[in-house]
Formats: C-alpha cells, sequence, structure tokens
C-alpha cells in the first residue's frame, strides 16, 4: 500500500525535524520502501510503500509523531473521454504503470504510481490528471 | 486476372463486396494466395489516427448588416487568416490564442465547432464605402457557417521517423516528452494500416480519390505538402466537409513545451484491382522500416540511431545502444484501426464508392531543404578569441586575481595537455572564499561538466545553451578539446546593430 506522508518543518518542535520514518522502521520493523521524498526547508512530502498487513501499524505511529497520512489509491487517474490511446504516457513513466491489452486499448495500473507526474504534462490530451 | 473499378462498384451498388481492413490483408493472402485474394477481396480499407499539424480549415461566415471586409479574424481569441474575400478565413490548427492562462488553438476551436460548440468570431476592418463597418462580435455554431471546409495540407505521413534523445536533459518535441540518454523511443504511424504504406508506388491513391475524414465523407486533392514519396515519406493533401465530422476522430492535443497540435483520423479506401495491388496491401508492420532519429541534434540534419521496423517499434521496446528501450506510440493503434473498420462499413453499405485518382501523384519526388540566401552566423564569427584561462592546479588566489585583472567573469580550466577540464567563475572563487578554508585549488571547485559549444555551431543554438543551462559564457573548443574562443553573451550583442557581417 502506498502512503503520502506530509509533514512541516517550519518549527523547532515540527515533526519534519525528526527522522520520522528511520523512527517508525526501528519501532514496528515494518520495511519502508522511500519511492519519492521532497523535502526542503519548510516541509515535507514522501511517498512510501508497506505491505498491506502493516498498514495500521505504521499510520498510527506516524500519526502520533504528527505526520499527516494519506491512502493513496488510483494515485493517477485517466479520463476515458479524453484518452485516445494514443500510448505517449508508456514508455516515459518509470514505473511502467501504463500498458495495452489485446485489442490496443491503454490500461493503467495505479497501484504502480510514484506520482513522478511525468505522465500529467505527456499526455497530449490532458487525460491524465493526480488525484488530490 | 484483373478486376475493373466499375465490377468493385457495381458490387457495392448490390451491397456484395468483399471489404477487408488492412491488417487482415497479410493473412488473407498468406490462405489464398495472390490470385486467390484477388478474387476474394474488392477493396482494402486503411487507416491512421496521429497528430497532423498541417490542418486547418477554410470559413465562410455569410455577411452581417450593415456588411464588413474582415481585415482581421479570430475564432475564440484564435487568429485566422483573413487575406481573402470580406467574410472567408483559414484557421490553422497550431495557430496559438493570446491567453496566458491556457494553451488553446486552432485545432481546439475545430474541435469546439464539430463537438457543436458556440465560437465567438470576432473581427476588424477599417471600413470601406462597400463595406461600412469596423468590427463585429458575434457566436456562431458550425451550422451558422456557409462553409466550413477542412483543407490539411500535409496529413496521413507514409511512415515517420521514431525519436530519442541522446542529451542528458528531457527534450520536449513534437514527438513528445523524449527522456534523456535515449530513456524512450517515441514514433508514430499505424504501420500496416497506414494509407500510404499500402500504396507505395500511388497506384491508386490521388487526386480526386474519395476518403474517410475525421469521421466524415472527404477527398484527396493530391500530393501533400513536403511529399518525399521517393524516400520513403510521401504525403497527402486532403479535404472534406466540417459538419459531417465527428469528435472521436479529431481531436485538439498539446504537446508539452511544443505547443498545440491536432489528431486526424485518414482512411482511403484501396480497389483491389489487380495482384500488384494484392502485393501492396498485404505489407506488414515487419516490413515497413523507419529510423530512430537523435533530436538531441538541434539541426536539420539529426543522425539516425537505429534502424528499425514498425513490429520492433509497436512490440513496446528495442535494443538501442546495447540496452533495452521502451518505445510507446504518439499516434493510436486503435483508432486507426476504428477508421478501417467505420470506412469498411460504409463500403458494404454501399454508402461510399470507389475512383480513380484524376490526378496521379509523384511517387520518386523527393523533398528538397530550404535556400538560405543569408548566411547563418556561426559562434566563429562572433566569439572572443582572447581566451584567459587557467590550469586545474593553480592556486584560488591566483584564479582570483585573474578574474580581477582581466575584468572577466569566467576562466576555462585546463589539464596539463592543454585541453578543457572544467570552468570556474567568479561565483565560484566567491563561494570558495565563504566555506572559507580547506578548498585550495582550481580543480576543487571548477564545474567540471562544462556547457561548451564548438566554432561551427549556429549562435541561435549556442545562444540557447546559454538560456537552457543560465548561464553567461560557453568556451568555445576544437575536435580535440582545445579551447579556441569563448563565448558571452556580451558577444551575442554584436549580432544587433551592425557589428555582425558576413
Amino acid at each position: 500500500m502506498k502512503l503520502l506522508l506530509t509533514f512541516s518543518r517550519r518549527g523547532q518542535k515540527d515533526s519534519g525535524r525528526e527522522p520520522v520514518i528511520a523512527r517508525v522502521v526501528k519501532e514496528t520493523g515494518v520495511l519502508i520502501n522511500v519511492e519519492k521524498a521532497n523535502i526542503d526547508s519548510t516541509a515535507g512530502e514522501v511517498l512510501i510503500d508497506i505491505p498491506d498487513s502493516d498498514a495500521d501499524l505504521v499510520r498510527k505511529h506516524l500519526a502520533e509523531m504528527g505526520v499527516t497520512v494519506r491512502v493513496m489509491e488510483n494515485a493517477v487517474v485517466l479520463d476515458e473521454a479524453e484518452c485516445i490511446d494514443c500510448g505517449a504516457c508508456i514508455s516515459i513513466c518509470p514505473q511502467e504503470v501504463f500498458s495495452f491489452d489485446d485489442e490496443w486499448r491503454l490500461q493503467v495500473n495505479a497501484a504502480r504510481c510514484v506520482l513522478c507526474g511525468r505522465c500529467i504534462l505527456a499526455c497530449p490530451h490532458s487525460a491524465l490528471s493526480q488525484l488530490g | 486476372m484483373e478486376k475493373s473499378l466499375d465490377l468493385i462498384n457495381t458490387r457495392i451498388r448490390d451491397g456484395n463486396a468483399r471489404v477487408v481492413a488492412a491488417d487482415e490483408m497479410p493473412a488473407i493472402v498468406d490462405e489464398l494466395g495472390e490470385e486467390g485474394a484477388l478474387e476474394e477481396v474488392d477493396v482494402v480499407t486503411t487507416g491512421t489516427f496521429g497528430a497532423m499539424c498541417s490542418s486547418g480549415a477554410f470559413f465562410n461566415f455569410g455577411h452581417a448588416d450593415p456588411p464588413i471586409r474582415m481585415e482581421r479574424v479570430w475564432l475564440n481569441d484564435v487568429e485566422a487568416y483573413a487575406g481573402l474575400a470580406a467574410v472567408d478565413a483559414y484557421l490553422g490548427a497550431t495557430q496559438e490564442a493570446d491567453s496566458p492562462n491556457r494553451v488553446y488553438g486552432g485545432a481546439h476551436v475545430l474541435e469546439d465547432l464539430i463537438a457543436g460548440n458556440t465560437v465567438e468570431l470576432r473581427a476588424t476592418s477599417h471600413g470601406t464605402d462597400c463595406y461600412p463597418r469596423r468590427s463585429i462580435t458575434t457566436d456562431l455554431l458550425l451550422e451558422d457557417m456557409n462553409q466550413a471546409v477542412m483543407l490539411n495540407p500535409r496529413n496521413s505521413y507514409q511512415c515517420y521517423d521514431a525519436a530519442a534523445n541522446s542529451t542528458d536533459r528531457t527534450l520536449y518535441t513534437y514527438m513528445g516528452s523524449l527522456l534523456p540518454r535515449c530513456g524512450n523511443v517515441s514514433y508514430s504511424g499505424a504501420g500496416t494500416l497506414s494509407p500510404l504504406a499500402n500504396d507505395p508506388g500511388f497506384r491508386v491513391i490521388g487526386g480526386g480519390v474519395p476518403i474517410f475524414l475525421a469521421g466524415g465523407e472527404g477527398m484527396v486533392v493530391g500530393e501533400g505538402t513536403q511529399n518525399s514519396a521517393g524516400g520513403g515519406f510521401g504525403t497527402l493533401m486532403v479535404t472534406g466537409d466540417m459538419k459531417g465530422m465527428r469528435q472521436d476522430f479529431l481531436r485538439a492535443a498539446v504537446m508539452n513545451g511544443y505547443g498545440v497540435t491536432i489528431y486526424v483520423g485518414v482512411g482511403v479506401p484501396i480497389p483491389v484491382l489487380d495482384t500488384g495491388i494484392v502485393r501492396s496491401t498485404a505489407v506488414r508492420d515487419e516490413d515497413l522500416f523507419t529510423d530512430i532519429i537523435d533530436y538531441g541534434t538541434p539541426r536539420r540534419d539529426r543522425p539516425s540511431l537505429a534502424r528499425v521496423s514498425y513490429a520492433d517499434l509497436r512490440s513496446g521496446s528495442i535494443e538501442l545502444c546495447g540496452e533495452v528501450v521502451r518505445t510507446s506510440s504518439l499516434s493510436s493503434y486503435r483508432r486507426a484501426r476504428a477508421v478501417a473498420l467505420e470506412l469498411k462499413g460504409w463500403i458494404e453499405a454501399g454508402r461510399m464508392e470507389l475512383a480513380l485518382p484524376t490526378r496521379r501523384i509523384d511517387s520518386t519526388k523527393r523533398v528538397k531543404p530550404m535556400r538560405e540566401t543569408a548566411i547563418t552566423p556561426r559562434v566563429r564569427d562572433i566569439m572572443n578569441r582572447q581566451v584567459i584561462s587557467i590550469t586545474e592546479d593553480e592556486e584560488i588566489r591566483v584564479a582570483a586575481k585573474r578574474l580581477l585583472k582581466d575584468e572577466t567573469n569566467h576562466l576555462p580550466v585546463l589539464n596539463d595537455d592543454g585541453l578543457l577540464v572544467g570552468i570556474i567563475t567568479t561565483f565560484d572563487v566567491s563561494k570558495a572564499v565563504v566555506t572559507d578554508g580547506k578548498l585550495r585549488q582550481v580543480k576543487d571547485i571548477m564545474t567540471r561538466k562544462v556547457v561548451k559549444t564548438t566554432p561551427d555551431e549556429p549562435v541561435d543554438i549556442a545562444a540557447r545553451k546559454l538560456k537552457q543551462n543560465n548561464i553567461s559564457a560557453l568556451p568555445v573548443v576544437d575536435a580535440t578539446n582545445r579551447v579556441v574562443g569563448i563565448l558571452s553573451a556580451i558577444d551575442l550583442g554584436k549580432l544587433f546593430g551592425g557589428g555582425w557581417r558576413q
């Protein structure tokens, strides 16, 4: 399951000043795969992947540390009315989210998405968007 | 055996013509042989659906009262060409509106009209005795126009170069986003379904031939602009009444970082007259080859990285420079097939009969490059040949002195052999001073990945490098990486005010 974590780093006491992910790993023993991280002086946004069975435990620990957690389902959304099944998204996606079926119709495996956003810009028909 | 067009049209009228889509033809020929396929099949329908920038439409808006002779015309803020009679205009698909907030262009106007949406017409004029009015604004639907004739100067490329990018940054092109270091391959074209791939000799495709255009009935006008059939890059100029078109087969599109384009569905029915046509319509993706061109070279003639078939491209990945690289298409094979199948339905239903060309297209013609009468300025024409440089083992203090003494901001760094290995700027030196202490030599602070140019590079390309990298000077190197000059933003000023003469 993919979780999008956001935290503030403005104040000295803010959660983003702490090694939150390392701490969760240490306290829970759950192996966290960091797929994307964007952290600057004021805030951070981190996309992690964890086993579904550990999700509740990890979410609880993160919430206690003041991290906002959002479950990412269908992170990338396809507007089927706009999509013309060209496939421009297929080769630029680092995660192989997109593919064709036997009828050359575009298939989206959103669970693989790491929110890099390349496909959204590259789609000639503005058929892709990011949830939230 | 040969079959006459009359016989085929009689069968179409009688509702018993055998029509197949082009991608079914190879298997039919495999099974029945050429003679058998000629006997069996009357018409092969082709189709393609992809980006076709060279598209647009002529409109006649009807006369207002009092009447106006439109000199400038906008449709939803997209300017159309109005250098025609009073209320005629041509709207090009790639023309963009002057709106900073959204990318909207001629293609979007065309799609809006076909979708049944209202479009705002705005026009101005200086006023004449016969056309006194000076401005007009009105809302129009497609049905309000007297004529809305799509006329696309260049559609339906026989085949198209695939694209990759060997540079270190992502390129945003009309072939889509091209990832750095050949990270992907982008291609276009319907391969076995492509109209001209099924008649590369232009035997039955030519001026006057009826076609499917964007969901409506249309016609081939003749050769498309830039037709280069002799090199395998034939094109068609096509026309059709917009009032019969559908959004399924005409879509506005935006190529990120490039601009507006339009996706058009084109299908040409091919009468199966003899075994020569059987053979040409039995073409497979495996038989159709194209080059993968390196768009990292910002010149007209770009190098080919590999030659591959459409079967390779459509497989989803190819091997390029020893690595497996994913491929993807800009055109839609699924919609190309929908074009061919709908056209097939039309002919089976007796809605469209076939015709032979009234004007033949030259299948040997090759495109010419532009004749340029002015000489493009090159880096050597304006570069500064007095290069102040430094070696990598010098102390930073020496570099600072040299920068000050020569009033320059950039020092190319050379190794013992006199070859370029880095560059340092006043900024790098200042930074070294501030961080204080440990860094002593030029090689500790220099930028090793130098953005550079060559003496024969066109100045436009060098200037783009400056802008893209947000830098103000480029070392100029020869083939052996020896510094022969430096080009700074200041040198670019020589191009203006008569400083540069060829």
